[in-house]
């Protein structure tokens, strides 16, 4: 499975890729493969102020719902729109156009704590 | 299929599995306090002496009275066709088998349930069923709080007191506010304070109403539902079956959900129910409905068959984070229901609904002759509310004299001055002229008696 090495990882499978203050955030390709076919997406309202590890969506598969987990906090300025109508957008491209939400983050937020690509590889071989 | 209970050796295999010597540890989580700690219950007894005990207790029923308690629970003729199948040994479980695509005669039967039930109300969407209707508006209101993440559900007081007291049940443990609208003196909600309360205070999630309401009258449903919209909440009906062969159905009124209590459908009225909750709601709610919901398709071979569909949100998927962890689906009540549209067909099932509003029409004049004239001015179908001087009095009077006179609307509102001395009474197509001949008749003996007593006291 893909990961990306100019990405962080949560160990809750969100990848956050940093732009300036805001975060784009979305799940892996690993946990878009182990979901299976992604049948319907819940995303927040745009203005919500998440903490990290807080809850902001749900994607439900064939098999399972899961609860989505801010891996950083910030407020949602933009949610991904497209995935309503196409939620197979996150197993057909996970980095791309299945990104999720946009997070203004909070003063001096980097997304350090998280994981980085050599880390998150180690994680879903184990795993 | 037979259905039987684990075997010791089946709970020694589990146990072993699990690694324990006991299933107490399985327990742990359920605090001490609030443990059955063993039930207390006397030692058996010989079947026949316990059957003639029964059988005493039984004997204690009364059902010789001239019946006009309706209040959520309703008396309709039931064609025999409905008991000779739900009495089937292929039917007779109230659940639904796992792997429960096995048993596709149980899964078409739910699909029927639900698609008359989609016919009725005018919605998309049917739950297989749930627990009773005061379950069914509870989730209703749950749906919507999870629909629009908003907090606060404004409910008519002239709502099914105990679908009200459970829906508060389910909200208090959570924080989730439920308040109750007042109702104007022709016994509909008051739209103005519906319209003050959607304008103050934390966004609103829904707004609930009946229809009929628990008086018996109807509501403005389509300006409720619009006032709803217009501050963003949803409009959750509260509906009685069979009323629906003559009313509009709540999908044609703007309902985003409709809730009741499927009992009217074919089902005997009994003391503790087992009775039917129904849930139905438009496409855009679909993943909020919890419990089950059975699907159509076609199968490998392209022949039609049932499956359970939008599993996912379920308790054994989701544990706690659930859609509902209150949820079973009265599969058996549903298939009553199913027999008995089915039986009747719309037509008959008009006939119903008019043949009980037409009685409905001879009590209300009966009544009124006999010195209980309505209490509220607005239409009803079946079911209103009488004024009688000292009505608990009365009702228990009545009792003596073989007329079960409704429900005693004190116990519902001992608060409100009007209904303090109100009966509720219904009728429907099986209350007969000699039933209503006698109430009237009582009646009258007893408000004369109260007022002669009232003399004698002065």
């Amino acid at each position: 499975m893909e990961v990306r090495d100019d990405l962080r990882y949560s160990d809750d499978h969100e990848w956050l890729r940093l732009e300036d203050d805001v975060g784009v955030v979305g799940v892996t390709a690993y946990a878009a493969d182990q979901l299976g076919d992604i049948v319907f997406i819940e995303l927040p309202g745009v203005g919500s102020p998440l903490a990290a590890g807080q809850a902001f969506g749900v994607v439900e598969s064939v098999k399972a719902v899961s609860d989505l987990l801010a891996p950083v906090a910030g407020e949602v300025i933009e949610v991904n729109g497209a995935l309503v109508e196409r939620p197979e957008l996150v197993n057909a491209d996970p980095y791309g156009q299945g990104w999720m939400v946009k997070l203004r983050l909070q003063g001096g937020e980097s997304g350090e704590v998280l994981m980085d690509a050599e880390a998150y590889r180690q994680l879903t071989r184990a795993g | 299929m037979p259905y039987g209970p684990h075997t010791t050796e089946d709970r020694a295999r589990m146990l072993e599995v699990l690694g324990l010597e006991t299933i107490a540890p399985l327990f742990a989580d359920i605090p001490t306090s609030v443990r059955a700690n063993g039930l207390d219950l006397p030692g058996p007894e010989p079947e026949l002496e316990l059957a003639a005990r029964l059988e005493r207790l039984a004997a204690r029923n009364r059902v010789d009275l001239a019946n006009f308690l309706g209040a959520g629970v309703y008396r309709h003729f039931l064609p025999p066709a409905v008991d000779q199948m739900i009495s089937r040994g292929e039917f007779y479980t109230a659940y639904t088998p796992y792997q429960p695509e096995i048993s596709q005669g149980t899964l078409q039967t739910i699909y029927e349930f639900q698609s008359l039930l989609a016919e009725l109300t005018g919605l998309d969407v049917v739950s297989a069923s749930h627990y009773d209707g005061a379950a069914a508006t509870a989730e209703a209101a749950l749906m919507a709080i999870r629909a629009t993440r908003r907090e606060r559900v404004l409910a008519s007081r002239a709502i099914h007191r105990h679908y009200l007291e459970t829906t508060r049940t389910y909200f208090s443990p959570a924080g989730l506010v439920l308040e109750e609208l007042p109702t104007l003196e022709d016994g509909r909600t008051d739209l103005a304070a519906l319209e003050r309360a959607l304008g103050v205070g934390p966004p609103v999630a829904a707004v609930l109403a009946g229809q009929p309401n628990a008086f018996g009258i109807l509501e403005p449903m389509g300006e409720i539902g619009r006032l709803a919209h217009a501050a963003g909440a949803l409009f959750v009906a509260v509906i009685e079956p069979v009323s629906l062969a003559v009313l509009a159905p709540p999908g044609e009124y703007g309902a985003d959900i409709a809730a009741g209590e499927g009992q009217p459908l074919g089902i005997a009225p009994q003391y503790g129910g087992p009775y039917l909750g129904i849930l139905a709601a438009t496409d855009a709610l679909v993943r909020q409905i919890p419990g089950r919901l059975v699907g159509k398709t076609t199968d490998l071979d392209g022949r039609r068959a049932f499956v359970m569909t939008l599993r996912a949100r379920e308790q054994d998927i989701r544990r706690e984070r659930a859609a509902s962890n209150i949820c079973t689906n009265q599969a058996l009540c549903a298939l009553a229901a199913t027999v008995y549209l089915a039986t009747l067909g719309p037509h008959g099932l008009r006939d119903v609904a008019a043949g009980g509003a037409a009685r409905a029409r001879d009590l209300e004049h009966a009544l009124a002759e006999a010195g209980a004239p309505r209490i509220h001015g607005g239409a009803y179908l079946n079911e209103f509310a009488v004024a009688v001087p000292d009505a608990e009095r009365v009702h228990a009077a009545l009792v003596d004299r073989g007329v079960l006179a409704g429900l005693p609307l004190a116990r519902w509102y001992p608060d409100d001055a009007r209904l303090r001395d109100g009966l509720l009474v219904c009728a429907t197509e099986v209350t007969t002229a000699d039933e209503i001949a006698r109430f009237a008749d009582a009646l009258r003996v007893e408000v004369g008696t109260t007022a002669t007593m009232a003399e004698a006291v002065r």
